[in-house]
């Protein structure tokens, strides 16, 4: 009679990685709700179509890498990447934009890194930039909020939102500019005169209809992955906060120089999507918590910088990337305390001390 | 309120440690066959001092501790020993070891013990050497010998001793069992321990807050004693030594160090009460408590279980299906180590068995990649970075392992257990410290193998060195030897060999006596190389050699011829030994014949006394030559009875001054015929001279040759001695009549 041989341990949390994707996924349906209540459909038919290519790509690719595809699938990484991106793009952006951001981010992103865990950069965000970059046109025109929407005009039907998606109709004047690109091309004005003139802000409370209530949905979403304990707080608040003391610094008293508000910041753009569901993927980011605060805080001044003084108008995509960059540098240098040991090793040295 | 710190990270498992705890302590019946490993513990195997077939008592040493860092083993019942061999033990590896196996006879006889009243009488030596003997090894993790924690170095002084009863492990409740039950006796070795280390200010029993029965029978016992209850949070791993230190004390044990070294002990509440009933009632370890555990068995609970009882008969015991069970753990889920092999036994430090089902213990998913989330990291309570680790273990940067370092990792599980993607991360941990200690020691090996063989080298080089060094010295004073001689050639001519020899014979004693005694010297020298070379010629047994031998046999015969003759020349040159004889013998004449008489016969009984003495002294010994001294002994006897007889004689006479004795005559023609050689020796011409040593030559062969003959028929021993005489006689005389 000869038993199994385990090494221990022998319990297991019931935690896996299918669970946390899966908590990831249920998250975001604040922020999908909001976007679909002021936006319309347009948000939702991104998710399916990007769903749907990342699942195709991710099958595809693990077939030619020859890998169980079913169990890999299970994972639902590759739905969360399909998720993000989906939520990022702009809604009624053409099918094909979808598809091509999907493909760089799951094939060339992910895969071609060596796949899941052993990307050095966020999925999601290489196929937002990729986009950013080869189709500027597509990927400026955001849909107008339920609110600023001029009188007589209604948000999108399904229909008339899939014949935009697929080209076969065009749907002319249900995009303008969000409150970033307001922002940016109101010089001269006074924050107090934008608030007033600007349709995006008179409409909205504080930072431009539709964006605040789509923030503050993320924001509950990722409230709750904290509650879960999905991720620590590190990263989110860290980008917050350095996002957030930038502002005061430079909110010039809302003169027309005034780079916005610490709230307006908070709230617009994709401050709260990039803080609670980008700055946390575990992968990307740097590994302890004192290397996260740094890393998120990294993403919280180049956020700043770069919608103040840069040339695009949202920056969390790049943002992220540049400190996805900076990530295995700043692990280096976090490596914390042992027990028993009077200073952190420096993981950086060479010979063991 | 004392304070509690907390410790970094940790996981809080299900506990499950309700099932054991349902039915009261129990006893099982004894296996058919106890098994006890000589290892029970960290160090030193234990050597047996029992044989096969010998009966044993409860309690007996069966095996007696190797060195400090070991400790003995005790009979569990009284039996016989019907095996010393290698059995399976249980230990991770699966492997087998040397084991005593015991039949017990069912009779439970003690033997007997040593207890002790009151242990507040015994010294500090004492009361250690009975922890020794009696086997105590720590009974909650790794069995480290008790003896030695109890012995910490000088400059260590523990001011804080505490007792571990955390038991954080789920299912695990032996220690909370025991606290339950023997609470006074726990105080008891926790008040013993701490006098042995000298008192601590403080004594601590630590335990978590899920075991509020323990909790409160330990503090009704600590009552009125230094013994402090601590009660602390519910979290894994808070029961490792270094986590309980950390939450009781504050302090940290410092990487490499032990906790004597900030003057904390640890000892598991097990051990303590092992020590009181070592101390109190003499009782060597031979059973403990174990939890017995798993949905694979119908009885769940504690036992006191024999040593060497198989895990096999306990599972028996309670119930066990092996179709239901998913495997065998020896210890808790987290730290403890499955085995393929039921049949190993419980040892010292076997805290629990579990039989768990599928349901409660099925197989870990296969491992997905790692996310790098994090909460290993958050779980770590030695402030590690596991996912790090984990990929530097999978790329074998051992150099950034240890840097990080791994060796720092107590193997508490607890990253394992959150991790999502079910990476078996201390598996990674455990076969990285195999291969870096593996690897160091390969190391050590090459670097010593390398110092070895640079030292030959030297070694050859410097040898060479020296020889070329001496050929070197041995060439350049040849040169300057070869030199010297050139130059001296010209300026130092060879002495004249003839002014030489002049001079040498002007310095030549002049007196007689001096030359006569050289001349002694010389033949005595001569003599004694003859003797030599003689006997090396007869135990020779190469040709060459005895041919060249006897060359120089004769060289030195020639030698001694020469100086026999110079002796001649210079006794006839010279009449003063010649006068001095003469002188004697008139000294002789002078004496009255009785004078003389009586002289002889005191000589005589002088010697009579002697030869008795041998005569005595051969008898007393034994020896074969007791005949011959007596025969010596009978003829003094009748010597003397002679000489008194002549004496008397003597004495009866008148003297008379022309009255003439023979010897008187005898003595006067001896004088004439001394006087009158001399004289004719003085006036003898040389052909004279020639011819009388010719005639005398002549009689000497022929007494030689007599005596030869005379050798050879009684097959003496001197016959080639005599020989070698003779043919000298001879050659001396061939030599003589040559020279005529």
């Amino acid at each position: 009679m000869a038993f199994i041989r385990v090494t221990s341990p022998h319990a297991h949390s019931a935690n896996s990685t299918a669970g946390v994707m899966r908590q990831v996924l249920l998250a975001t349906l604040p922020g999908l709700a909001a976007l679909t209540v002021y936006f319309g459909p347009g948000t939702l038919l991104n998710l399916l179509l990007a769903c749907t290519a990342a699942v195709a790509f991710e099958a595809a690719v693990l077939k030619l890498r020859q890998r169980p595809v079913m169990f890999y699938l299970r994972d639902y990484s590759a739905l969360v990447t399909a998720v993000l991106l989906g939520l990022a793009l702009p809604p009624y952006c053409p099918w094909w934009v979808v598809v091509v951001g999907i493909f760089f981010a799951i094939v060339v992103a992910k895969h071609l890194y060596g796949g899941l865990g052993y990307n050095p950069f966020n999925p999601a965000m290489v196929g937002y930039v990729v986009l950013l970059i080869s189709f500027p046109l597509e990927m400026s025109q955001w849909a107008t909020p339920k609110g600023a929407l001029v009188d007589g005009q209604s948000l999108p039907a399904l229909g008339e939102a899939l014949s935009k998606v697929f080209g076969v109709a065009d749907l002319d004047g249900y995009s303008s500019a969000t409150p970033l690109d307001t922002l940016r091309q109101s010089s001269g004005q006074t924050l107090e005169d934008l608030y007033r003139g600007a349709a995006i802000f008179a409409s909205g409370r504080w930072a431009g209809n539709g964006w605040e209530w789509v923030n503050i949905a993320f924001l509950l979403g990722g409230a709750y992955l904290l509650y879960k304990r999905i991720f620590t707080w590190h990263a989110p608040v860290a980008m917050l906060a350095s996002l957030g003391v930038l502002a005061i610094v430079f909110y010039d008293s809302g003169s027309s120089n005034s780079a916005g508000s610490p709230l307006f910041h908070w709230l617009s753009g994709a401050t709260m999507l990039g803080a609670f569901f980008i700055v946390t993927d575990p992968v990307t980011s740097a590994v302890s918590n004192k290397g996260r605060l740094i890393y998120g805080a990294g993403v919280g001044v180049l956020v700043f910088v770069i919608r103040t003084w840069g040339n695009y108008p949202d920056a969390v995509a790049f943002a992220v990337l540049l400190m996805n960059f900076a990530a295995p540098f700043i692990d280096y240098y976090t490596v914390p305390r042992t027990y028993g040991h009077n200073k952190a090793p420096r993981a950086t040295a060479k010979k063991v001390e | 309120m004392r304070q509690i710190w907390d410790i970094h990270g940790g996981v809080h498992p299900p506990e499950n440690k309700h099932q054991s705890l349902q039915s009261p302590l129990g006893t099982i019946a004894l296996a058919a066959e106890l098994v006890l490993p000589l290892n029970q513990h960290i160090g030193n195997p234990a050597i047996p001092v029992v044989r096969i077939g010998q009966r044993v008592l409860k309690g007996e040493l069966i095996a007696d501790a190797q060195g400090i860092f070991s400790a003995c083993i005790h009979a569990p019942t009284s039996g016989e020993i019907i095996a010393i061999e290698d059995r399976p033990i249980a230990h991770p590896s699966g492997l087998s070891a040397p084991c005593i196996v015991l039949r017990p006879d069912g009779e439970n006889r003690w033997t007997d013990l040593h207890p002790c009243d009151d242990p507040t009488l015994l010294d500090h030596a004492a009361l250690v050497e009975k922890i020794r003997r009696a086997g105590l090894a720590g009974m909650g993790g790794a069995g480290f010998p008790t003896a030695v924690k109890l012995n910490p170095r000088s400059t260590d002084v523990v001011e804080t001793l505490i007792l571990n009863g955390t038991e954080c492990e789920p299912y695990i409740t032996a220690d909370d069992m025991l606290m339950r039950v023997y609470a006074d006796e726990i105080i008891q070795g926790a008040l013993l321990l701490a006098r042995i280390v000298g008192s601590p200010k403080e004594i601590l029993v630590g335990i978590e807050d899920n075991k509020p029965e323990a909790i409160a029978a330990m503090q009704t016992a600590a009552q009125g004693t230094a013994v402090e209850v601590v009660v602390f949070p519910t979290k894994y791993p808070s029961g490792g030594e270094k986590q309980l230190i950390q939450i009781l004390t504050g302090k940290e044990v410092p990487s490499g160090k032990i906790p004597a070294q900030i003057g904390v002990l640890v000892q598991n509440v097990g051990t303590a009460y092992a020590a009181w009933r070592a101390v109190r009632y003499g009782e060597p370890l031979i059973e403990r408590v174990t939890t017995v555990v798993g949905e694979a068995l119908t009885v769940q609970r504690n036992i006191r279980v024999p040593l060497g009882t198989p895990v096999a008969h306990v599972l028996e015991q309670h119930g066990f299906s092996a179709a239901k069970c998913a495997r065998i753990i020896i210890g808790g889920p987290m730290m403890g180590y499955s085995i393929e092999e039921p049949q190993v036994p419980v040892v010292k430090t076997t805290n629990c068995i579990m039989a768990p089902s599928h349901d409660e213990m099925p197989p870990a998913p296969p491992a997905q990649a790692c996310i790098r989330c994090g909460l290993c990291a958050e779980v770590c309570p030695a402030t590690l970075l596991p996912q790090q680790l984990y990929w530097y273990a999978q790329a074998e940067d051992f150099q950034r392992l240890e840097n990080h370092n791994l060796f720092d990792c107590i193997e508490c599980g607890a990253c394992s257990f959150v991790c999502p993607s079910a990476i078996p991360l201390v598996q990674y941990y455990r076969a990285a410290k195999n291969s870096i200690r593996r690897l160091d020691a390969e190391k050590q090996k090459a670097d010593r193998a390398r110092e070895r063989f640079e030292q030959r080298k030297e070694r050859i080089a410097r040898a060479e060195a020296e020889k070329e060094a001496k050929r070197l010295a041995r060439k350049k004073a040849a040169d300057e030897m070869k030199s010297r001689l050139d130059e001296q050639k010209p300026a130092a001519p060879l002495p004249d060999p003839v002014a030489a020899a002049q001079e040498k014979a002007q310095t030549v004693p002049d007196d007689a006596d001096g030359q006569s005694k050289k001349l002694g010297r010389q033949l005595e020298s001569v003599q004694s190389r003859l003797q030599h070379l003689q006997q090396q010629i007869a135990e020779c047994e190469d040709a060459a050699r005895r041919d060249a031998l006897t060359a120089q046999l004769r060289q030195a015969e020639l030698k001694l011829e020469d100086v026999r003759k110079k002796q001649d020349d210079l006794e006839r040159g010279v009449s003063l030994p010649l006068d001095q004889r003469l002188q004697n013998v008139a000294q002789k004449i002078q004496a009255s014949p009785l004078e003389a008489q009586r002289n002889a016969v005191a000589t005589i009984e002088k010697r009579l006394a002697v030869a008795v003495e041998k005569m005595e002294d051969a008898a007393r010994e034994q020896k074969p030559t007791l005949a011959a001294f007596t025969q010596g002994v009978e003829k003094l006897r009748l010597k003397l009875a002679e000489a008194q007889a002549e004496l008397a004689e003597l004495e009866r006479q008148p003297i008379s001054s022309d009255s003439v004795n023979p010897e008187e005559n005898a003595a006067a023609a001896a004088i004439a015929r001394a006087q009158a050689k001399a004289a004719a020796a003085a006036n003898m011409s040389a052909e004279e001279k020639h011819a009388e040593q010719l005639q005398s030559l002549r009689g000497r062969v022929d007494k030689a040759r007599a005596k030869l003959a005379e050798a050879e028929a009684s097959g003496s021993e001197h016959i080639a001695a005599l020989r070698t005489g003779l043919e000298k006689l001879q050659a001396k005389l061939a030599e003589l009549e040559q020279g005529k």
